[in-house]
């Protein structure tokens, strides 16, 4: 099944989207299924079924993605991470949080930089979370309106613990405050 | 206590004006309320039996006299006059209306109190030993690293949507007083051979449908290391739990599974990339959260016989014995305020006594208060020359009854009453053993014991870790208790037995008489209920228990506030 959208939120704006989606019917194989020509983030097992064959084409063209199930590990594909335009993590379920550690690990362990997209059951309230473990890029849920969506992005300015945008926590940031600046009594 | 400064609260103004609109979003329809749900549970407010139940967070059980004085507020404004206090050492109200559930944030805002992550599939409010800071046994205040945490997990971004809700308990003491075996992760305090501070980590505790004790995976995490550590363990929590199943997916069955030392290496695989990163503890973090929990402005006192002048009244002599707890500072005490007065749901206060509890505690102890996880409240700093004056203002207001750590000092969780999960009621199961066993010389004479007892299986009353536990269940619709023995918390921590088929309601308080009845004729100088129980084994008490049928006596079962 190919899932083309025609908008994805890109940083903090709505952008125009050309990138589809492939994800494996019932009875198709990662080692037989076809995959189309364009732009297109495919499974992380076709991309290991199928890989020089889609490398040699990333190579040529500079455009293959791969997404990541919530069940598989960042490490899965790390010595390929040059290789891809943009990776995506799949959200089944917006209660199934493990895509923020795999989100985290590419990002901060293996030192991907390229696009980090979510897809899936994306929606406005998990967008700041996203951004932190180092998302750029959201497909938020097409019956949602995507301009509302934006605002996820912004609602807290200030956070405690550091994350991947934001490596050094709040301790290390700023100079905290103190007894000295309080007046009350303590109780 | 720990004041908030600008940034607190700039995060807690900023997450109220999130939920506002997330809630008129879903008034709007704009949310569906299964996409609401996870929201507002991340907010600490649950669907219940009969309206919305709002949890709020005490962090580590402490209180001030304005933030008591705001429960009772929001009692006597948004709810029905009372709230009750819980194992985890918060406060719930239960009979909320969603739409205002944001003036009731504003207004906890104003005292530097909120109701984040009280519930939820994230990390929850972290608990501690009611007497962090005066007990005598203490190796560390525990207290500065449960806020170094409290901060940490607020809002992690990573851990938001865990396979489960994930409880931390932090202990500083030599005796474990905040019940460290049965949390996902339970620290305990150590100093190493240079006088270092470091953490022994126990992961994998909990109770629930599959209780299970926690493993010791590091015996010494230096403090520096406290967040990072905690960070490579909810990691591999959050790629490796079970999520097919939701009664598999605390980590308890995760450790279980892979065994301690498996989990230890992964824990340790994930730990080598942050040892010595950003999120390591500098002395200097340390020391600005410490300061606030300084000792107290203490008199120098002398230590006093506080019965002194006192001496006929029995009455006074049994709360000294009971309620009254040992402090590090000569001439102070620590008191438990009983909220297990006879015909009360435990843990339940009114809004005039939570007024009451905070002039108390602005009066006698520095104007702060404590939460336990028995579900009272404590007075740590108390002048023993006060005591007797307390103690006859406390009894005015029902809660001096002088029945801590014995028979009628129940744990209860909401149960039928409220609880939407419940398998049978705990209040009126509570309140028919309170009556029974009301007489104040046999509760002595029996002397230390913990009757827990849990709606069902979650096990939100500790039934396992109860001496005696008691438990709810449903047999063909009606409902039905199971009784188990020898469950403990603490450093002998021990999971009860389950001694034969459950009772009816009505035959509850009798089972508890012939429980009483073998330990009465077994005991040896000195012996606990619960040693007995563990030293002989169910057998005895069950061969009683099932010898003769048990008639109903009492009639219990009646709603309480419904
Ligand atoms: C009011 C409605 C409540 C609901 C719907 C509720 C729900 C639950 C559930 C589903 C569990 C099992 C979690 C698991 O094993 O994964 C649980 C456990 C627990 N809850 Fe509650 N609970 C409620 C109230 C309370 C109250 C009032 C307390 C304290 C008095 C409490 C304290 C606990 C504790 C200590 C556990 C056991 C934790 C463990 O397994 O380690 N809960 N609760
Ligand atoms: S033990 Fe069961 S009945 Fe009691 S509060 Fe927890 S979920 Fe409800």
């Amino acid at each position: 099944m190919l899932d083309t959208r025609k908008q994805i939120i890109k940083g903090r704006s709505v952008v125009d989207d050309d990138w589809s989606v492939l994800k494996l019917d019932e009875g198709q194989a990662p080692d037989t299924v076809a995959v189309p020509d364009g732009k297109v983030i495919v499974p992380v097992p076709v991309w290991l079924a199928q890989r020089d064959a889609l490398a040699a084409r990333a190579g040529q063209h500079g455009r293959i993605g791969i997404w990541f199930a919530p069940d598989e590990l960042a490490t899965a594909v790390q010595d390929d991470l040059g290789q891809f335009a943009v990776i995506a993590i799949d959200f089944p379920k917006f209660t199934d949080g493990r895509g923020y550690s795999i989100a985290f690990n590419l990002r901060r362990r293996l030192h991907y930089k390229g696009e980090l997209r979510a897809i899936g059951d994306v929606l406005r309230d998990q967008l700041f979370q996203m951004q932190r473990c180092g998302f750029d890029a959201y497909a938020t849920r097409p019956d949602r309106n995507i301009h509302d969506a934006v605002k996820g992005l912004s609602v807290f300015s200030e956070t405690y613990q550091a994350s991947v945008d934001q490596p050094q926590p709040l301790f290390r940031r700023q100079a905290r405050g103190t007894e000295a600046e309080h007046t009350g009594s303590g109780a | 206590m720990y004041r908030y400064d600008q940034y607190d609260h700039l995060i807690v103004r900023e997450r109220i004006a999130q939920y506002r609109d997330q809630v008129q979003r879903r008034l709007n329809d704009e949310l569906t309320e299964e996409e609401f749900l996870p929201l507002r549970l991340q907010n600490g407010l649950y669907m219940q039996r009969h309206a919305y139940m709002l949890r709020i967070a005490v962090p580590y059980g402490l209180l001030s006299t304005a933030q008591m004085r705001t429960f009772a507020h929001i009692a006597r404004t948004y709810d029905r006059d009372y709230g009750h206090f819980t194992t985890r050492q918060n406060i719930q109200f239960n009979w909320i209306e969603l739409e205002r559930t944001p003036d009731i944030l504003s207004d906890l805002a104003a005292v530097e109190m909120h109701a984040i992550q009280t519930s939820g599939n994230c990390i929850r409010n972290i608990t501690t030993d009611e007497y962090a800071g005066v007990a005598a046994d203490e190796i560390i205040d525990p207290r500065p690293y449960a806020e170094i945490l409290r901060q940490w997990s607020t809002f992690h971004p990573e851990f938001i949507a865990l396979p489960r809700k994930f409880k931390i308990a932090v202990n500083g003491a030599v005796e474990d007083r905040a019940a460290i075996a049965m949390h996902d992760i339970g620290l305990t305090a150590v100093r190493g051979a240079d006088g270092e501070v470091g953490f022994k980590f126990m992961v994998g505790g909990g109770l629930g449908r599959t209780p299970i004790l926690g493993s010791v995976i590091n015996d010494f995490v230096p403090w520096q290391d406290l967040l990072t550590y905690t960070e490579a363990v909810m990691r591999v929590y959050n790629q490796f739990g079970r999520r097919d199943n939701k009664y598999k997916a605390r980590i308890k069955i995760l450790v279980k599974a892979v065994g301690a030392e498996e989990f230890a290496r992964m824990v340790e695989a994930e730990f080598a990339d942050l040892k010595g990163g950003p999120e390591t503890l500098t002395r200097e973090e340390v020391e600005r959260v410490a300061v606030w929990f300084n000792p107290k402005p203490y008199a120098t006192l002398a230590a006093i016989d506080p019965r002194a002048g006192h001496a006929d009244d029995k009455a006074f002599a049994n709360w000294l014995m009971r309620n009254v707890k040992p402090h590090k500072v000569p001439g102070y005490a620590a008191v438990v305020l009983s909220l297990k007065k006879t015909g009360v749901p435990p843990g339940d206060a009114t809004s005039a006594q939570m007024d009451f509890v905070a002039d108390l505690a602005d009066r006698y102890s520095f104007g702060e208060l404590r939460v336990t996880h028995e579900q009272n409240l404590v007075l740590a700093d108390v002048e023993q020359s006060k005591l007797y004056e307390l103690w006859t203002q406390a009894k005015a207001q029902g809660l001096a009854t002088p029945n801590i750590g014995l028979l009628t000092d129940i744990i209860a969780c909401p149960g039928g009453d409220y609880c939407a999960l419940a398998n049978a009621k705990s209040i009126p199961i509570a309140a028919a053993i309170a009556k029974r066993f009301d007489d104040l010389d046999y509760q002595h004479d029996i002397g230390e014991i913990e009757l827990n007892i849990s709606g069902c299986i979650n096990a939100c009353g500790h039934h396992h870790v109860g001496h005696i536990g008691v438990l709810g269940v449903d047999k063909d619709g009606s409902e039905w208790y199971q009784v188990s023995l020898g469950g403990a918390q603490g450093n002998q921590a021990a999971i009860g037995k389950i001694i034969g088929p459950s009772f009816s309601a009505p035959q509850m308080p009798e089972v508890v008489q012939r429980l009483l009845d073998v330990y009465v004729r077994e005991r040896v100088e000195g012996e606990r209920f619960v040693d007995v129980a563990q030293r002989l084994g169910i057998a005895p008490f069950k061969e009683h228990v099932y010898a003769t049928p048990i008639v109903a006596q009492e009639t219990a079962g009646e709603d309480h506030h419904a």
